[in-house]
């Protein structure tokens, strides 16, 4: 339709202006062809304004739907499916990569569709008005399609790849940068501004070397489409010399050859302008694929009338909280009177590794578990099983008899409380931040955890208390200060079970001790499967399991005696 | 408008203005050529109606064909002589930027990753700002003035037409779309910001929300902000776009007026022709002003943020910004003459040219003026110390630090609080302490990194400012917080610490941090890529490349380590500082950061830093001896260790 429109429009302010342009050559004016001509040219604007702006409110719809969908998927696939690259491949293009998106949109598209109308409706209206140019541009015109598939548009996007790469390259400029600190160190800060200087250069010498090339193709578009017009307006003018053509129609061949190619022309230069949203675009639809098998919770047997259990961590507000099967006896938070979590036969297999194998144990309510083992040998991948972030490839983890993937994830959810190796702070206020997994507690709450977390004295010492919002990813606050506000958030939680993933790695001797405090205050009472990779952990733990190699062993006693009495510890 | 930014880059671009004006000229040249080729071939057409004898036409005829080519030719040189140009720039750019930080060797520790990529993006914006504006719309204001002296030569009123259509297309509506650019940008950009925050909380954090059930909550919220930036969108796509539509307008607008009034005053038949379709083409090229206008104004505060950083080395130090080659622009102009020459010289010997873009990477630090290869003499920008570490500087240095004091943040805690040391030439001293006592910022004074608020490090009786900026990094040097690796090979990362050092020399440094082992596991051996940021080494492997690089620049007083064993077993952090401290010799003064204390009994005093302050001091059987922060540290640790020992091994 809008291509019709175009088409039609071009072809009448061409018409309209070859009239008024004969009738001035003969010294008079064509009052009606040149109000003919304004007109179409304001319909020409108007329609490329109509066109722009549905095409950019086109892109504005698409992206944020896309943007929803993208992390939707995060949301509904959890966290097991976000593998580290993934992470922030998502993060960057559900942010600012989709706003590439905008090229696509308002520029490529469009003019696809223009430079199927255009030319065709140009050819029609030339082989009614002078067969034989229109001929010749029916000749040439395919030219420019064949011979940018020719030169490729694919190939040029590709060295235009690489010319953002080059660019990214950049010489190393930003490594250099980075190592600034250390060149000075070393004394070397003054003498790398040589190198730097010639690694610009060489930069420019290798892109130079790309773009020569990169742009041959245009070149010798661009030379197709004058030609074209060279070689259509010199016969045209020889046969208005012989008398064998009209003024009116000579101009009006002059007029419309150029517009028979432009669209193509244009085509080709936003397609590559486009490349960067459509890339953009693979990669949303590609990250949005149904992944195979993704074994998720069972679907929640409905029976709205079950009493939700009495928890101080029930949150009335979570969507996703419908009742699960109908269990009251289970999962009664402070009493800890749950019964057993047993793994039967668990084995984790991921694509390239096996993470645990045949895994068979028994937590029973209020055990304190310390799980120790080599990096990498499948202790995190215990604590997430628990959380429903991996399922396992065979064998079935049960809560008093239940699997657990029959049991409602976000209910169940509820009765933990985890502490990983890094939490991560969002960029809110400190309380926002401890209150995660309870929105709605009071603020008294929150002070209380604060203290339980040993973080009074930080909190104060912040501009403006627990509203001081967090900088990027918690920056401004030191590992052990994050670690505490992860630890408040477990204890605002008020889970039954915690879940410590080595909560004192990376922290100095100093920081340490007040985790471990606070880690002491959280566990008492509690069932607690504890990750330790830092020995003073141990001393919390009732019993130790050992993983290596994805198999877990009982570690006999670990009654282990500190040589330093534990500090007094706050039940 | 200020327009300080521009006027930095345009400085930094004078040695190239004759490539920048070229280019120009031909961009011109080429709108030229198009406005020209309808122009005559119009003419071509009325006159040929008239039925004049053939002989007249056969020069249009030639000009219609000659115009027909020069057009794409002028183009792809124009593109070709503008990107070299703009990259020669960019060159000059990069170089004053990295030149500039490097001047500050207090501050440029201070930058956060996040703010040195920007940097990085904001200096592509230079070669943005030239090609995409500078370029284009000088020309487009060069092709429009000759329009109109044109039009003006058949008819001043038609000029006059001209001109006022050219102003339009090419000032008033420029301007008008970049004031709604800035507006929208205004208005977008913190919701973007905040978009872009939510999708890092909800991948990074996903588990967090996972597990703390907030994920439905997180989501709502950033479904909601797309939703609003979205509408934004929606509503300003029309107001931008209006300022298209009306460019078709002016154009066709324009062109009519000039019809009009050349009609009006009896102009030639053939000329109306030319004179209408001349201005519709004029029009249209001075458009393009509206385009670059847009991108000026996204462009504006990343050259701001360039030329605050510049505007101090420009105006004020500008002979110890740089080496004199460096702050010579001519003398990299002269080798850019001949590219092929400086191609040449350039290359390392040892590179391959085969890929550019690998070659680039690989060979950054061994394009060094002090290569191996190139032993010590042929080494003009790094002659100190390079073949022998300890070159002219004497072999014991007594260092005081007398009653510093530092606070990052007026309003902050102090970082130290009055810490006095003594360092006789060849001390042993461990620094410990929690974390945020000031050990780190102890190193960063010791060092020059950072300058006291008061009081001051002395060597030998002067005061670390008054030291040659060259002459600190010999007398004192080592591993800090901070330190970086390269993406280069371990060999060109080792070399950082001392450039002319044979396979020997590299042998001996990496044995000592107990790399070696590592060395020869690998297929391409010393030639091994670092990764970026060394992210093809494990964390221990990355650590012993550090250290190794650290005992390989042997600065000749002061030896400082910050963490050297971070992310080593207990076994090994044993053996590793060891080796490193015997490294180190008789004559050189260890001042050792560490937060796990085995070891420390072979050290001549231990500090322990609490707020700034020191707390404690002694040797560690006298700190174990008496009760403190060091003697329960040191039991947990011992106990710990041997129970998680005992346990786990």
């Amino acid at each position: 339709m809008l291509g019709v429109t175009a088409a039609v429009l071009v072809i009448a302010q061409a018409t309209t202006l070859a009239t008024v342009l004969a009738e001035a050559a003969g010294g008079h004016l064509d009052r009606a062809a040149l109000a003919g001509f304004l007109g179409s040219v304001a319909g020409r604007a108007a329609l490329l304004w109509a066109q722009g702006t549905v095409a950019a409110r086109a892109a504005a719809t698409a992206k944020a739907t896309l943007r929803a969908d993208l992390l939707d998927a995060v949301g509904r696939r959890g966290p097991g499916w976000l593998s580290g690259q993934r992470t922030g491949q998502l993060a960057t293009l559900a942010g600012r990569g989709l706003d590439a998106l905008d090229a696509y949109f308002t520029g490529y598209l469009p003019q696809l569709v223009l430079s199927v109308t255009v030319p065709l409706a140009v050819l029609v209206r030339l082989f009614f008005a002078d067969w034989s140019s229109a001929l010749v541009i029916a000749v040439t015109l395919p030219l420019v399609p064949i011979f940018g598939a020719l030169l490729g548009w694919q190939a040029q996007a590709a060295t235009e790849r690489q010319w953002r790469r080059l660019a990214l390259l950049g010489g190393h400029f930003l490594d250099m940068l980075r190592g600034l600190p250390t060149l000075h160190l070393f004394g070397r800060a003054s003498a790398q501004v040589t190198v730097v200087r010639r690694m610009a250069d060489r930069h420019r010498q290798a892109t130079m070397k790309t773009l020569r090339i990169a742009f041959l193709s245009a070149l010798v578009l661009e030379l197709v489409a004058t030609l074209s017009v060279a070689l259509v307006a010199v016969p045209v003018g020889l046969r208005l010399l012989g008398g064998g053509l009209a003024l009116e129609t000579a101009l009006l061949v002059l007029l419309l050859t150029p517009e028979a190619f432009l669209p193509l022309r244009a085509a080709g230069s936003q397609f590559h302008a486009s490349q960067e949203g459509l890339t953009a675009l693979d990669e949303a639809l590609t990250l949005l694929e149904p992944e195979p098998p993704a074994p998720t919770a069972a679907p929640p047997t409905a029976s709205t009338a079950a009493p939700p259990t009495a928890s101080t961590a029930a949150r009335p507000t979570a969507r996703t909280a419908v009742a699960l099967v109908d269990r009251e006896c289970d999962l009664q938070p402070w009493s800890g009177r749950h019964d057993e979590i047993r793994f039967e036969s668990v084995t984790v297999e991921y694509p390239r590794t096996t993470a645990l194998r045949d895994v068979t144990l028994t937590i029973r309510p209020g055990e304190r578990i310390a799980v120790v083992g080599p990096s990498g040998a499948g202790k995190s991948t215990l604590l997430h099983l628990l959380l429903g972030f991996v399922t396992p490839s065979s064998g079935r983890i049960t809560v008093d008899g239940t699997d657990l993937a029959a049991l409602d994830l976000a209910r169940w959810r509820r009765q933990l409380a985890w502490v990983p190796q890094r939490a991560h702070l969002f960029g809110t206020s400190v309380a926002d931040n401890i209150r995660l997994g309870a929105p709605n507690a009071p603020l008294a709450a929150v002070r209380e955890a604060v203290r339980a977390a040993d973080l009074t004295e930080v909190v104060a010492d912040l501009p403006d208390g627990l509203d001081t919002r967090l900088g990027e990813r918690g920056h401004g606050l030191s590992s052990g200060q994050r670690q505490r506000i992860a630890l408040a958030r477990a204890f605002l939680r008020g889970a039954p079970i915690v879940l410590l993933d080595e909560p004192t790695a990376r922290l100095d001797a100093g920081s340490e001790a007040a985790v471990l405090a606070a880690t002491r205050r959280l566990v008492a009472g509690r069932t607690a499967l504890l990750v330790a990779h830092r020995p003073t952990l141990l001393a919390e733990a009732d019993r130790v399991l050992r993983v290596e190699d994805g198999r877990v062993t009982e570690q006999q006693s670990a009654a282990v005696e500190i040589t330093t009495p534990p500090r007094e510890v706050v039940g | 408008m200020r327009l300080r930014p521009e006027r930095t880059v345009w400085r930094l671009a004078r040695p190239y203005l004759g490539r920048l004006l070229g280019a120009g000229l031909l961009a011109a040249g080429t709108e030229l050529a198009g406005l020209a080729l309808l122009a005559t071939a119009t003419w071509l057409l009325v006159s040929a109606a008239g039925r004049p004898p053939l002989d007249t036409l056969t020069v249009a005829i030639v000009v219609v064909r000659a115009l027909a080519i020069s057009r794409g030719v002028l183009r792809y040189t124009e593109r070709l002589a503008g990107h070299d140009a703009a990259l020669r720039v960019v060159t000059e750019v990069r170089a004053r930027v990295f030149a500039a930080l490097a001047a500050r060797r207090t501050t440029a520790a201070r930058r956060s990753g996040d703010l040195l990529s920007r940097l990085v993006s904001d200096v592509e914006a230079v070669q943005d700002l030239l090609l995409r504006v500078l370029v284009p719309g000088a020309a487009a204001t060069l092709v429009g003035l000759l329009a109109v002296a044109g039009a003006s030569a058949v008819t001043p009123l038609a000029g006059l037409a001209l001109a006022g259509g050219l102003l339009l297309a090419g000032v008033a509506l420029p301007v008008l779309a970049a004031l709604l650019t800035r507006r929208t940008a205004d208005r977008v950009a913190p919701l973007r910001g905040a978009l872009a925050a939510d999708a890092v909380d909800l991948t990074t954090g996903a588990a967090d929300l996972a597990a703390f059930g907030a994920t439905e909550s997180a989501l709502a919220g950033a479904d909601a902000r797309a939703r609003e930036l979205a509408a934004l969108e929606r509503r300003t796509a029309a107001l931008g776009w209006a300022v298209d539509g009306l460019g078709v307008l002016v154009a066709g607008a324009t062109s009519a007026a000039v019809l009009t009034v050349a009609l009006r005053t009896g102009v030639s038949g053939i000329l109306v022709g030319v004179l209408a379709v001349g201005t519709l083409a004029a029009v249209e090229a001075a458009l393009a002003l509206v385009g670059a206008a847009r991108h000026w104004t996204r462009l504006r505060t990343g050259l701001t943020r360039v030329a605050d950083l510049l505007a101090s080395d420009l105006s004020g130090s500008n002979p110890s910004a740089s080496t004199p080659s460096a702050a010579d622009p001519s003398a990299s102009d002269s080798s850019a003459a001949d590219p092929s020459a400086s191609d040449s010289s350039a290359a390392d010997p040892s590179a391959s040219d085969s890929s550019a873009a690998d070659s680039s990477a690989a060979d950054f630090l061994a394009a060094d003026p002090g290569t191996p290869t190139d032993g010590p003499a042929s080494t003009p920008g790094a002659e100190p110390g390079d073949g022998s570490p300890a070159g002219g500087i004497a072999p014991r240095w007594h260092c005081r630090i007398e009653e510093v004091s530092l606070r990052y943040r007026r309003s902050g805690p102090p970082a130290l609080d009055g810490v006095s040391l003594d360092l006789p030439a060849g001390r042993r001293i461990a620094v410990v302490g929690p974390s945020g006592a000031g050990k780190s910022s102890l190193l960063a004074v010791l060092t020059g990194m950072v300058r006291p608020d008061r009081g001051r490090v002395v060597y030998d009786n002067v005061d670390l400012s008054d030291l040659p900026v060259d002459q600190l990094p010999r007398i004192v040097g080592g591993l800090l917080a901070e330190a970086h690796v390269f993406h280069a090979t371990a060999r060109e990362n080792l070399l950082l610490g001392r450039a002319g050092a044979n396979d020997d020399d590299l042998a001996g440094a990496a044995g000592a941090a107990g790399l070696l082992d590592w060395v020869r596991q690998q297929p391409a051996g010393w030639d091994t890529m670092a990764g970026e940021e060394g992210g093809q080494l494990s964390g221990g492997q990355r650590q012993r490349l550090l250290l190794a690089r650290v005992l390989l620049a042997e600065p000749a007083g002061i030896l400082v380590l910050d963490e050297p064993t971070e992310g080593l077993d207990p076994g090994a952090a044993d053996a590793v500082l060891a080796s490193a401290t015997a490294h180190a010799g008789p004559d050189r003064t260890v001042v050792l950061v560490t937060h796990r204390l085995a070891g420390l009994d072979r050290y001549d005093e231990v500090v322990v830093l609490d707020q700034g302050r020191i707390a404690d001091r002694g040797s560690h059987a006298e700190l174990v001896g008496r009760p403190g922060w060091y003697r329960d540290q040191w039991l947990r640790q011992t106990g710990a260790e041997r129970d998680y020992l005992a346990i786990t091994g």
